[in-house]
Protein backbone atom coordinates (compact mmCIF):
# COMPACT_ATOMS: atom_id res chain seq x y z
CA UNK A 1 0.00 0.00 0.00
CA UNK A 2 1.04 3.29 -1.02
CA UNK A 3 2.01 5.68 1.84
CA UNK A 4 -0.53 8.46 2.97
CA UNK A 5 2.06 10.98 3.74
CA UNK A 6 5.87 11.24 2.53
CA UNK A 7 8.56 13.10 4.05
CA UNK A 8 11.46 12.98 1.78
CA UNK A 9 14.83 15.06 2.89
CA UNK A 10 12.84 17.24 4.24
CA UNK A 11 15.70 20.47 5.58
CA UNK A 12 14.74 23.78 7.18
CA UNK A 13 16.96 25.96 8.74
CA UNK A 14 16.64 29.20 10.62
CA UNK A 15 19.38 31.65 10.54
CA UNK A 16 21.74 28.65 10.45
CA UNK A 17 19.59 27.13 13.20
CA UNK A 18 18.65 23.42 11.95
CA UNK A 19 15.10 22.61 12.39
CA UNK A 20 14.82 20.04 10.34
CA UNK A 21 17.69 18.04 7.88
CA UNK A 22 16.85 15.17 5.54
CA UNK A 23 14.51 14.39 7.39
CA UNK A 24 12.37 10.84 5.41
CA UNK A 25 9.13 10.02 7.16
CA UNK A 26 6.43 7.71 5.74
CA UNK A 27 3.51 6.91 7.39
CA UNK A 28 0.71 4.17 6.15
CA UNK A 29 -2.81 4.69 6.63
CA UNK A 30 -4.48 4.02 10.00
CA UNK A 31 -0.91 3.98 11.78
CA UNK A 32 -0.56 5.94 15.05
CA UNK A 33 3.01 7.64 15.08
CA UNK A 34 4.28 9.43 18.04
CA UNK A 35 6.79 11.73 17.51
CA UNK A 36 8.88 12.32 20.91
CA UNK A 37 12.18 14.65 21.20
CA UNK A 38 13.37 17.31 23.37
CA UNK A 39 12.57 20.90 23.30
CA UNK A 40 13.97 21.91 19.88
CA UNK A 41 14.41 19.01 18.07
CA UNK A 42 11.88 19.55 15.34
CA UNK A 43 9.35 17.69 15.79
CA UNK A 44 6.68 21.25 15.60
CA UNK A 45 8.64 22.38 12.60
CA UNK A 46 8.13 18.92 10.84
CA UNK A 47 4.12 19.44 11.52
CA UNK A 48 4.43 22.82 10.03
CA UNK A 49 6.46 21.68 6.78
CA UNK A 50 3.77 18.72 6.49
CA UNK A 51 0.83 21.43 7.31
CA UNK A 52 2.28 24.10 4.77
CA UNK A 53 2.56 26.80 7.51
CA UNK A 54 6.64 26.38 6.54
CA UNK A 55 8.08 25.84 3.68
CA UNK A 56 11.15 23.58 3.34
CA UNK A 57 14.81 24.99 2.00
CA UNK A 58 15.38 21.47 0.52
CA UNK A 59 13.23 18.20 0.37
CA UNK A 60 9.31 17.11 -0.91
CA UNK A 61 6.38 16.38 0.76
CA UNK A 62 3.65 14.01 -0.92
CA UNK A 63 0.14 13.03 0.26
CA UNK A 64 -1.36 10.10 -1.46
CA UNK A 65 1.70 9.95 -3.84
CA UNK A 66 0.89 13.99 -4.99
CA UNK A 67 3.36 16.69 -4.37
CA UNK A 68 2.36 19.39 -2.09
CA UNK A 69 5.37 20.96 -0.79
CA UNK A 70 4.97 24.12 -2.32
CA UNK A 71 0.55 24.45 -1.23
CA UNK A 72 -0.74 26.24 1.01
CA UNK A 73 -2.27 25.42 4.82
CA UNK A 74 -5.85 25.74 3.17
CA UNK A 75 -4.99 23.85 0.08
CA UNK A 76 -3.44 21.26 2.26
CA UNK A 77 -6.26 20.90 4.18
CA UNK A 78 -8.74 20.06 1.31
CA UNK A 79 -6.81 17.10 0.95
CA UNK A 80 -7.25 15.16 3.55
CA UNK A 81 -4.43 16.47 6.33
CA UNK A 82 -6.00 18.18 9.41
CA UNK A 83 -4.12 19.44 12.79
CA UNK A 84 -4.88 20.22 16.34
CA UNK A 85 -2.25 22.73 17.92
CA UNK A 86 -0.16 22.56 21.10
CA UNK A 87 -2.45 25.85 22.34
CA UNK A 88 -6.02 25.33 21.27
CA UNK A 89 -6.89 27.35 18.43
CA UNK A 90 -10.34 28.21 18.60
CA UNK A 91 -12.99 30.96 18.86
CA UNK A 92 -13.22 31.97 22.19
CA UNK A 93 -15.99 34.33 22.54
CA UNK A 94 -18.26 31.49 20.26
CA UNK A 95 -19.97 28.79 22.30
CA UNK A 96 -18.09 24.71 21.42
CA UNK A 97 -20.88 24.31 18.97
CA UNK A 98 -20.38 27.51 16.55
CA UNK A 99 -16.40 26.18 16.56
CA UNK A 100 -17.92 23.00 15.19
CA UNK A 101 -19.96 24.31 12.68
CA UNK A 102 -17.07 26.69 11.90
CA UNK A 103 -14.65 23.94 11.16
CA UNK A 104 -17.54 21.56 9.69
CA UNK A 105 -18.40 25.17 7.50
CA UNK A 106 -14.55 25.49 6.58
CA UNK A 107 -14.27 22.09 5.21
CA UNK A 108 -17.28 22.28 3.24
CA UNK A 109 -17.93 22.31 -0.88
CA UNK A 110 -17.85 26.21 -0.55
CA UNK A 111 -19.29 28.41 2.01
CA UNK A 112 -22.76 29.61 1.47
CA UNK A 113 -24.17 33.37 1.44
CA UNK A 114 -27.40 32.36 2.26
CA UNK A 115 -27.94 28.48 3.53
CA UNK A 116 -28.08 28.72 7.29
CA UNK A 117 -25.21 27.60 9.54
CA UNK A 118 -27.61 26.35 12.09
CA UNK A 119 -30.15 23.08 10.61
CA UNK A 120 -30.97 20.37 12.06
CA UNK A 121 -28.99 18.38 9.85
CA UNK A 122 -25.82 20.43 10.83
CA UNK A 123 -26.59 20.50 14.95
CA UNK A 124 -27.07 17.25 14.84
CA UNK A 125 -23.76 15.67 13.09
CA UNK A 126 -22.29 19.22 15.37
CA UNK A 127 -23.62 17.08 18.57
CA UNK A 128 -22.66 13.46 17.50
CA UNK A 129 -19.42 14.72 17.14
CA UNK A 130 -19.38 16.54 20.57
CA UNK A 131 -20.57 13.24 22.05
CA UNK A 132 -17.69 11.48 20.87
CA UNK A 133 -15.67 13.82 23.02
CA UNK A 134 -17.91 13.71 25.99
CA UNK A 135 -18.58 17.66 25.21
CA UNK A 136 -21.88 16.91 24.25
CA UNK A 137 -22.91 19.24 27.86
CA UNK A 138 -20.65 21.86 27.30
CA UNK A 139 -21.69 22.49 23.53
CA UNK A 140 -23.86 25.75 24.23
CA UNK A 141 -21.51 26.96 26.60
CA UNK A 142 -18.70 29.76 25.52
CA UNK A 143 -15.64 28.53 25.24
CA UNK A 144 -13.78 31.11 26.85
CA UNK A 145 -15.50 30.20 30.58
CA UNK A 146 -14.33 26.32 29.47
CA UNK A 147 -10.77 24.62 31.24
CA UNK A 148 -7.43 24.03 30.00
CA UNK A 149 -8.52 20.33 28.65
CA UNK A 150 -11.98 20.61 27.40
CA UNK A 151 -10.38 23.24 25.15
CA UNK A 152 -7.99 20.73 24.21
CA UNK A 153 -10.46 17.98 23.03
CA UNK A 154 -12.60 20.62 21.38
CA UNK A 155 -9.43 21.59 19.22
CA UNK A 156 -9.05 18.35 18.51
CA UNK A 157 -12.73 17.52 17.77
CA UNK A 158 -12.52 20.68 15.37
CA UNK A 159 -9.89 18.65 13.50
CA UNK A 160 -11.81 16.04 12.76
CA UNK A 161 -15.22 17.02 11.52
CA UNK A 162 -14.27 16.14 7.56
CA UNK A 163 -12.56 12.63 8.42
CA UNK A 164 -8.68 13.56 7.34
CA UNK A 165 -6.46 10.98 6.04
CA UNK A 166 -4.00 12.21 8.01
CA UNK A 167 -4.21 13.80 11.34
CA UNK A 168 -1.68 15.54 13.28
CA UNK A 169 -2.19 16.51 16.92
CA UNK A 170 0.63 18.30 18.33
CA UNK A 171 1.03 17.87 22.27
CA UNK A 172 -2.50 16.86 22.41
CA UNK A 173 -2.06 16.16 26.37
CA UNK A 174 0.27 19.04 27.49
CA UNK A 175 -1.01 21.50 29.29
CA UNK A 176 -3.35 18.31 30.97
CA UNK A 177 -3.42 17.22 34.73
CA UNK A 178 -1.74 13.47 34.99
CA UNK A 179 -5.00 12.07 35.98
CA UNK A 180 -6.69 13.55 33.05
CA UNK A 181 -4.47 12.47 30.72
CA UNK A 182 -5.17 8.86 29.74
CA UNK A 183 -8.64 9.48 30.23
CA UNK A 184 -8.38 11.94 27.70
CA UNK A 185 -6.13 10.21 25.28
CA UNK A 186 -8.67 7.53 25.51
CA UNK A 187 -11.79 9.79 24.30
CA UNK A 188 -9.38 11.11 21.82
CA UNK A 189 -8.45 7.87 20.54
CA UNK A 190 -11.83 6.56 20.67
CA UNK A 191 -13.29 9.37 18.73
CA UNK A 192 -10.59 9.34 15.83
CA UNK A 193 -11.37 5.43 16.01
CA UNK A 194 -15.25 6.56 15.56
CA UNK A 195 -14.61 9.27 12.81
CA UNK A 196 -12.42 7.89 10.70
CA UNK A 197 -11.68 7.75 7.76
CA UNK A 198 -13.05 4.72 5.25
CA UNK A 199 -9.33 3.66 5.07
CA UNK A 200 -7.66 4.33 8.22
CA UNK A 201 -6.56 7.88 9.49
CA UNK A 202 -3.26 8.02 10.33
CA UNK A 203 -2.26 9.76 13.12
CA UNK A 204 1.22 11.65 13.51
CA UNK A 205 0.97 13.09 17.43
CA UNK A 206 4.03 14.70 18.88
CA UNK A 207 3.99 14.08 22.30
CA UNK A 208 6.64 13.95 25.49
CA UNK A 209 5.04 11.82 27.80
CA UNK A 210 6.70 8.39 27.25
CA UNK A 211 3.71 6.29 29.11
CA UNK A 212 1.19 8.12 26.43
CA UNK A 213 4.01 7.23 23.68
CA UNK A 214 4.31 3.61 24.62
CA UNK A 215 0.44 2.98 25.02
CA UNK A 216 -0.95 5.12 21.97
CA UNK A 217 1.73 4.78 19.57
CA UNK A 218 2.37 1.64 17.30
CA UNK A 219 5.28 3.34 15.54
CA UNK A 220 7.70 5.97 17.38
CA UNK A 221 9.89 8.79 15.03
CA UNK A 222 12.68 10.42 17.80
CA UNK A 223 14.25 13.95 16.75
CA UNK A 224 16.94 15.19 17.80
CA UNK A 225 18.37 18.37 15.85
CA UNK A 226 16.15 18.21 13.54
CA UNK A 227 17.50 14.63 12.65
CA UNK A 228 15.72 11.79 12.61
CA UNK A 229 17.20 9.54 15.13
CA UNK A 230 15.36 6.57 15.18
CA UNK A 231 12.48 5.13 14.25
CA UNK A 232 10.38 2.19 14.68
CA UNK A 233 8.20 0.09 17.23
CA UNK A 234 8.07 1.94 20.70
CA UNK A 235 9.86 -0.45 22.27
CA UNK A 236 12.76 -0.93 20.19
CA UNK A 237 13.20 3.31 19.50
CA UNK A 238 12.40 3.89 23.66
CA UNK A 239 15.56 1.26 24.49
CA UNK A 240 17.53 2.96 21.61
CA UNK A 241 21.15 4.11 23.69
CA UNK A 242 20.71 7.31 21.29
CA UNK A 243 16.94 7.93 22.50
CA UNK A 244 17.75 7.38 26.00
CA UNK A 245 20.79 9.51 26.28
CA UNK A 246 19.11 12.98 23.69
CA UNK A 247 15.55 12.47 24.21
CA UNK A 248 14.27 10.08 27.10
CA UNK A 249 17.06 11.02 29.63
CA UNK A 250 15.95 7.35 31.14
CA UNK A 251 12.27 8.28 31.44
CA UNK A 252 11.28 4.68 30.56
CA UNK B 1 -34.61 31.35 6.51
CA UNK B 2 -38.34 31.80 6.00
CA UNK B 3 -38.85 33.83 9.82
CA UNK B 4 -35.88 36.20 8.95
CA UNK B 5 -38.44 36.74 5.87
CA UNK B 6 -41.82 36.90 7.40
CA UNK B 7 -40.19 39.11 10.56
CA UNK B 8 -38.67 41.68 7.69
CA UNK B 9 -41.72 42.00 5.50
CA UNK B 10 -43.68 42.41 8.85
CA UNK B 11 -41.44 45.19 10.04
CA UNK B 12 -41.34 46.82 6.82
CA UNK B 13 -45.71 46.75 6.46
CA UNK B 14 -45.33 48.44 10.52
CA UNK B 15 -42.95 50.78 9.49
CA UNK B 16 -45.50 51.49 5.84
CA UNK B 17 -48.38 52.08 8.15
CA UNK B 18 -46.82 54.29 10.98
CA UNK B 19 -45.38 56.57 8.17
CA UNK B 20 -48.81 57.81 7.35
CA UNK B 21 -49.07 58.98 10.96
CA UNK B 22 -45.50 60.60 11.08
CA UNK B 23 -45.30 64.52 10.52
CA UNK B 24 -42.99 65.69 7.31
CA UNK B 25 -40.12 66.49 9.43
CA UNK B 26 -40.03 63.43 10.96
CA UNK B 27 -41.17 61.36 7.38
CA UNK B 28 -37.72 63.10 6.14
CA UNK B 29 -35.08 61.98 9.16
CA UNK B 30 -36.42 58.55 9.27
CA UNK B 31 -35.58 58.56 5.80
CA UNK B 32 -32.59 59.76 6.49
CA UNK B 33 -32.00 57.85 8.93
CA UNK B 34 -32.64 54.64 7.14
CA UNK B 35 -30.32 55.57 4.11
CA UNK B 36 -27.67 56.09 6.39
CA UNK B 37 -28.11 53.06 8.55
CA UNK B 38 -27.78 51.24 5.44
CA UNK B 39 -24.29 52.62 4.78
CA UNK B 40 -23.80 51.63 8.46
CA UNK B 41 -25.00 48.39 8.20
CA UNK B 42 -22.01 48.08 4.93
CA UNK B 43 -19.61 48.51 8.38
CA UNK B 44 -21.64 46.34 10.70
CA UNK B 45 -21.20 43.19 8.24
CA UNK B 46 -17.15 44.61 7.86
CA UNK B 47 -16.87 44.53 11.50
CA UNK B 48 -17.96 40.60 11.70
CA UNK B 49 -15.19 40.14 10.31
CA UNK B 50 -13.14 42.46 12.28
CA UNK B 51 -11.97 45.03 10.72
CA UNK B 52 -13.33 48.71 10.42
CA UNK B 53 -13.96 51.00 7.32
CA UNK B 54 -12.96 54.41 7.88
CA UNK B 55 -13.54 55.23 4.23
CA UNK B 56 -17.83 54.18 3.52
CA UNK B 57 -18.24 57.60 2.29
CA UNK B 58 -16.74 56.10 -0.72
CA UNK B 59 -19.42 53.93 -1.55
CA UNK B 60 -21.89 56.45 -0.29
CA UNK B 61 -20.33 58.80 -2.51
CA UNK B 62 -20.17 56.64 -5.50
CA UNK B 63 -23.64 55.16 -5.45
CA UNK B 64 -25.02 58.45 -4.84
CA UNK B 65 -23.13 60.09 -7.91
CA UNK B 66 -24.04 56.96 -10.04
CA UNK B 67 -28.03 57.59 -9.38
CA UNK B 68 -27.91 60.85 -10.16
CA UNK B 69 -25.49 60.88 -13.20
CA UNK B 70 -28.29 58.25 -14.42
CA UNK B 71 -30.98 60.43 -13.76
CA UNK B 72 -29.76 63.34 -14.94
CA UNK B 73 -27.74 62.35 -18.24
CA UNK B 74 -29.57 58.51 -19.01
CA UNK B 75 -32.82 59.80 -17.77
CA UNK B 76 -33.13 56.70 -15.97
CA UNK B 77 -35.21 57.82 -12.83
CA UNK B 78 -36.69 54.75 -11.07
CA UNK B 79 -36.26 54.82 -7.37
CA UNK B 80 -35.81 51.09 -7.01
CA UNK B 81 -33.81 50.61 -9.91
CA UNK B 82 -31.26 54.26 -8.99
CA UNK B 83 -31.08 52.54 -5.54
CA UNK B 84 -29.82 48.91 -7.21
CA UNK B 85 -27.51 50.47 -9.96
CA UNK B 86 -25.74 52.89 -6.80
CA UNK B 87 -25.08 49.83 -5.14
CA UNK B 88 -23.74 48.02 -7.92
CA UNK B 89 -21.52 51.09 -9.27
CA UNK B 90 -20.11 51.02 -5.95
CA UNK B 91 -19.31 47.51 -5.94
CA UNK B 92 -17.56 47.87 -9.72
CA UNK B 93 -15.74 51.27 -8.25
CA UNK B 94 -14.10 49.73 -5.01
CA UNK B 95 -13.56 45.90 -6.46
CA UNK B 96 -10.33 46.65 -7.67
CA UNK B 97 -9.27 46.94 -4.31
CA UNK B 98 -11.13 44.28 -2.51
CA UNK B 99 -8.71 41.58 -2.94
CA UNK B 100 -5.75 44.38 -2.04
CA UNK B 101 -7.69 45.58 1.58
CA UNK B 102 -8.96 41.77 2.54
CA UNK B 103 -5.15 41.48 3.69
CA UNK B 104 -5.54 43.89 5.93
CA UNK B 105 -6.76 44.13 9.59
CA UNK B 106 -7.03 46.91 12.04
CA UNK B 107 -5.77 50.44 11.85
CA UNK B 108 -3.91 49.64 8.10
CA UNK B 109 -7.74 48.14 6.87
CA UNK B 110 -9.30 51.66 8.36
CA UNK B 111 -6.52 54.24 7.18
CA UNK B 112 -6.50 52.64 3.76
CA UNK B 113 -10.34 52.62 3.24
CA UNK B 114 -9.93 56.29 4.46
CA UNK B 115 -7.58 57.45 2.00
CA UNK B 116 -9.44 55.96 -1.27
CA UNK B 117 -12.69 57.79 0.10
CA UNK B 118 -10.40 60.98 0.35
CA UNK B 119 -8.99 60.26 -3.28
CA UNK B 120 -12.33 59.88 -4.61
CA UNK B 121 -13.19 63.57 -2.40
CA UNK B 122 -10.07 65.17 -3.96
CA UNK B 123 -11.38 64.21 -7.65
CA UNK B 124 -14.89 65.19 -7.22
CA UNK B 125 -14.32 68.36 -5.90
CA UNK B 126 -11.92 69.28 -8.91
CA UNK B 127 -13.74 67.32 -11.35
CA UNK B 128 -16.14 70.42 -12.92
CA UNK B 129 -18.35 68.37 -15.33
CA UNK B 130 -19.90 67.19 -11.59
CA UNK B 131 -20.28 70.23 -10.35
CA UNK B 132 -16.61 70.68 -8.49
CA UNK B 133 -17.39 71.19 -4.55
CA UNK B 134 -21.24 72.48 -5.14
CA UNK B 135 -22.19 69.22 -6.48
CA UNK B 136 -25.40 69.00 -8.67
CA UNK B 137 -28.59 68.12 -8.19
CA UNK B 138 -31.05 65.87 -8.83
CA UNK B 139 -34.84 65.61 -9.88
CA UNK B 140 -37.27 63.57 -8.32
CA UNK B 141 -37.16 59.65 -8.51
CA UNK B 142 -40.43 58.11 -10.13
CA UNK B 143 -41.78 54.70 -8.78
CA UNK B 144 -42.74 51.77 -11.06
CA UNK B 145 -42.79 54.38 -13.90
CA UNK B 146 -45.53 57.21 -12.06
CA UNK B 147 -44.46 60.47 -11.14
CA UNK B 148 -44.31 61.16 -7.39
CA UNK B 149 -47.00 64.12 -6.63
CA UNK B 150 -45.44 66.96 -4.74
CA UNK B 151 -47.85 66.37 -1.76
CA UNK B 152 -46.85 62.54 -1.37
CA UNK B 153 -43.38 62.93 -2.12
CA UNK B 154 -42.13 62.85 1.12
CA UNK B 155 -44.02 59.66 2.30
CA UNK B 156 -43.10 58.20 -0.97
CA UNK B 157 -39.69 58.98 -0.48
CA UNK B 158 -40.08 57.34 3.55
CA UNK B 159 -41.61 54.09 1.61
CA UNK B 160 -39.05 53.45 -0.72
CA UNK B 161 -36.30 53.99 1.67
CA UNK B 162 -38.46 51.32 4.10
CA UNK B 163 -38.73 48.74 1.42
CA UNK B 164 -35.12 49.49 0.18
CA UNK B 165 -33.85 49.44 3.52
CA UNK B 166 -36.09 46.05 4.53
CA UNK B 167 -35.19 43.79 1.73
CA UNK B 168 -31.60 45.10 2.23
CA UNK B 169 -32.01 44.35 5.78
CA UNK B 170 -33.51 40.64 5.20
CA UNK B 171 -30.16 39.86 3.42
CA UNK B 172 -28.14 40.93 5.52
CA UNK B 173 -29.90 38.92 8.47
CA UNK B 174 -29.82 35.71 5.87
CA UNK B 175 -26.23 36.28 5.21
CA UNK B 176 -25.21 36.62 8.98
CA UNK B 177 -26.51 33.44 9.84
CA UNK B 178 -25.14 31.95 6.74
CA UNK B 179 -22.37 29.56 7.21
CA UNK B 180 -20.28 32.07 5.53
CA UNK B 181 -21.15 34.76 8.68
CA UNK B 182 -20.34 32.56 10.86
CA UNK B 183 -17.01 31.58 9.27
CA UNK B 184 -16.51 35.78 8.79
CA UNK B 185 -17.32 36.02 13.03
CA UNK B 186 -14.46 33.12 13.67
CA UNK B 187 -12.39 35.16 11.16
CA UNK B 188 -12.50 37.93 13.19
CA UNK B 189 -11.63 35.60 16.72
CA UNK B 190 -8.97 33.41 14.85
CA UNK B 191 -8.57 33.85 11.41
CA UNK B 192 -5.23 31.43 11.47
CA UNK B 193 -7.46 28.50 12.83
CA UNK B 194 -9.83 29.43 9.99
CA UNK B 195 -7.17 28.75 7.10
CA UNK B 196 -6.08 25.67 8.41
CA UNK B 197 -9.75 24.53 8.57
CA UNK B 198 -9.41 24.92 4.66
CA UNK B 199 -11.56 28.10 4.20
CA UNK B 200 -9.98 31.29 2.38
CA UNK B 201 -9.70 34.26 4.64
CA UNK B 202 -8.96 36.76 2.07
CA UNK B 203 -12.10 35.56 0.13
CA UNK B 204 -14.37 35.53 2.65
CA UNK B 205 -12.96 39.11 3.88
CA UNK B 206 -12.88 40.20 0.16
CA UNK B 207 -16.67 39.62 -0.14
CA UNK B 208 -17.63 40.87 2.68
CA UNK B 209 -16.11 44.40 1.47
CA UNK B 210 -17.52 44.11 -1.36
CA UNK B 211 -21.15 43.26 0.20
CA UNK B 212 -20.42 46.33 2.50
CA UNK B 213 -19.42 48.25 -0.44
CA UNK B 214 -23.11 47.34 -2.60
CA UNK B 215 -25.06 48.16 0.79
CA UNK B 216 -22.76 51.49 1.09
CA UNK B 217 -23.73 52.78 -2.24
CA UNK B 218 -27.37 52.05 -2.28
CA UNK B 219 -27.71 53.99 0.74
CA UNK B 220 -26.40 56.71 -1.35
CA UNK B 221 -28.74 56.38 -3.35
CA UNK B 222 -31.59 56.53 -1.45
CA UNK B 223 -29.77 59.47 0.23
CA UNK B 224 -29.53 61.50 -2.72
CA UNK B 225 -33.37 60.77 -3.90
CA UNK B 226 -34.21 62.22 -0.64
CA UNK B 227 -32.21 65.19 -0.70
CA UNK B 228 -32.06 65.91 -4.00
CA UNK B 229 -28.66 67.30 -4.03
CA UNK B 230 -25.28 66.39 -4.23
CA UNK B 231 -21.86 67.17 -3.35
CA UNK B 232 -18.23 65.81 -3.10
CA UNK B 233 -18.73 65.90 0.80
CA UNK B 234 -20.72 62.29 0.51
CA UNK B 235 -16.91 61.21 0.49
CA UNK B 236 -15.61 63.46 2.79
CA UNK B 237 -13.99 61.89 5.93
CA UNK B 238 -16.19 63.17 8.90
CA UNK B 239 -19.23 61.81 6.78
CA UNK B 240 -17.61 58.68 6.99
CA UNK B 241 -16.88 59.00 10.45
CA UNK B 242 -20.66 59.61 11.35
CA UNK B 243 -21.31 56.19 9.50
CA UNK B 244 -18.34 54.50 11.85
CA UNK B 245 -20.42 56.32 14.56
CA UNK B 246 -23.49 54.35 13.97
CA UNK B 247 -22.00 51.28 13.12
CA UNK B 248 -19.91 51.46 16.90
CA UNK B 249 -23.02 51.86 18.47
CA UNK B 250 -24.96 49.53 16.72
CA UNK B 251 -22.38 46.80 17.44
CA UNK B 252 -22.08 43.88 15.02
CA UNK B 253 -24.19 41.34 16.62
CA UNK B 254 -27.67 42.53 14.53
CA UNK B 255 -28.89 44.55 11.98
CA UNK B 256 -31.58 46.49 13.40
CA UNK B 257 -29.16 47.87 15.64
CA UNK B 258 -27.94 49.68 12.53
CA UNK B 259 -31.02 51.38 11.83
CA UNK B 260 -32.12 52.34 15.71
CA UNK B 261 -28.52 53.56 15.84
CA UNK B 262 -28.97 56.13 13.10
CA UNK B 263 -32.17 57.21 14.03
CA UNK B 264 -30.67 58.06 17.21
CA UNK B 265 -28.38 59.90 15.51
CA UNK B 266 -30.38 61.71 13.05
CA UNK B 267 -31.98 62.42 16.23
CA UNK B 268 -29.40 64.35 18.46
CA UNK B 269 -28.13 65.59 15.41
CA UNK B 270 -31.27 67.68 14.59
CA UNK B 271 -32.28 68.30 18.18
CA UNK B 272 -28.78 69.60 18.90
CA UNK B 273 -28.31 71.76 16.13
CA UNK B 274 -31.47 73.36 16.80
CA UNK B 275 -30.23 74.11 20.49
CA UNK B 276 -27.13 74.48 20.90
CA UNK B 277 -25.63 74.50 17.25
CA UNK B 278 -21.94 74.97 17.82
CA UNK B 279 -21.41 72.09 20.35
CA UNK B 280 -23.54 69.36 19.18
CA UNK B 281 -20.89 67.45 18.46
CA UNK B 282 -19.76 67.51 21.76
CA UNK B 283 -23.73 65.90 23.01
CA UNK B 284 -23.20 62.61 19.98
CA UNK B 285 -19.74 62.35 22.07
CA UNK B 286 -21.36 62.15 25.11
CA UNK B 287 -24.04 59.77 24.21
CA UNK B 288 -21.33 57.65 22.18
CA UNK B 289 -19.23 57.67 25.55
CA UNK B 290 -22.23 56.27 27.88
CA UNK B 291 -23.26 53.66 25.06
CA UNK B 292 -19.67 52.61 25.33
CA UNK B 293 -19.79 52.50 28.88
CA UNK B 294 -23.59 50.61 29.84
CA UNK B 295 -23.89 48.52 26.00
CA UNK B 296 -19.98 47.41 24.87
CA UNK B 297 -21.09 45.42 22.66
CA UNK B 298 -23.20 48.69 20.93
CA UNK B 299 -27.10 49.04 21.09
CA UNK B 300 -28.08 45.74 18.65
CA UNK B 301 -26.89 43.86 21.58
CA UNK B 302 -30.25 45.53 23.23
CA UNK B 303 -32.04 44.61 20.89
CA UNK B 304 -31.24 40.72 20.77
CA UNK B 305 -31.78 40.68 24.51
Amino acid sequence: MSPVLSAKSLSKHFDGVVAAEAVTIAVAAGERVGLIGSNGAGKTTFVNLITGYLKPDAGAIELDGRDVTALGPREIERLGVARSFQIPQLCAEMNVLDNILVAAACGGEALSFWQPAHTAQTRERALALLERFALGAHAERRVAELPGGIRKLLDIAMSLTRRPRLLLLDEPTSGVSVEEKFPMMETVMAAIAGETHSEGTAVLFVEHDMEIVTRYASRVVAFYSGRVLADGAPATVLADADVRRHVTGGQI
Amino acid sequence: MKRTVWFGVSLVVIFLIAGLLLPKWLLFLCTMAAANGVVSLGIVLLMRGGVVSFGQGLVFAAGGYAAALLSNKLGVTDALLLTAAGGAAAVLMTAPFAVLLARYRGIFFAMLTLALSMVLYGVLVKMDALGGSDGFTMSRPTLLGMKIADAWSGYVLYSIAVVATGLLSIGARIYFDSSRGLVSLAIRENELRVEYLGASVTRVMAANFLLAAFLGGAGGALAIMALGHIEPNFSYWTTSGEFVFVAILAGHTGVLGAFAASFVLELVRSFSSSYFPNTWQMALGIFLLIVIRFFPRGLGSLIKK
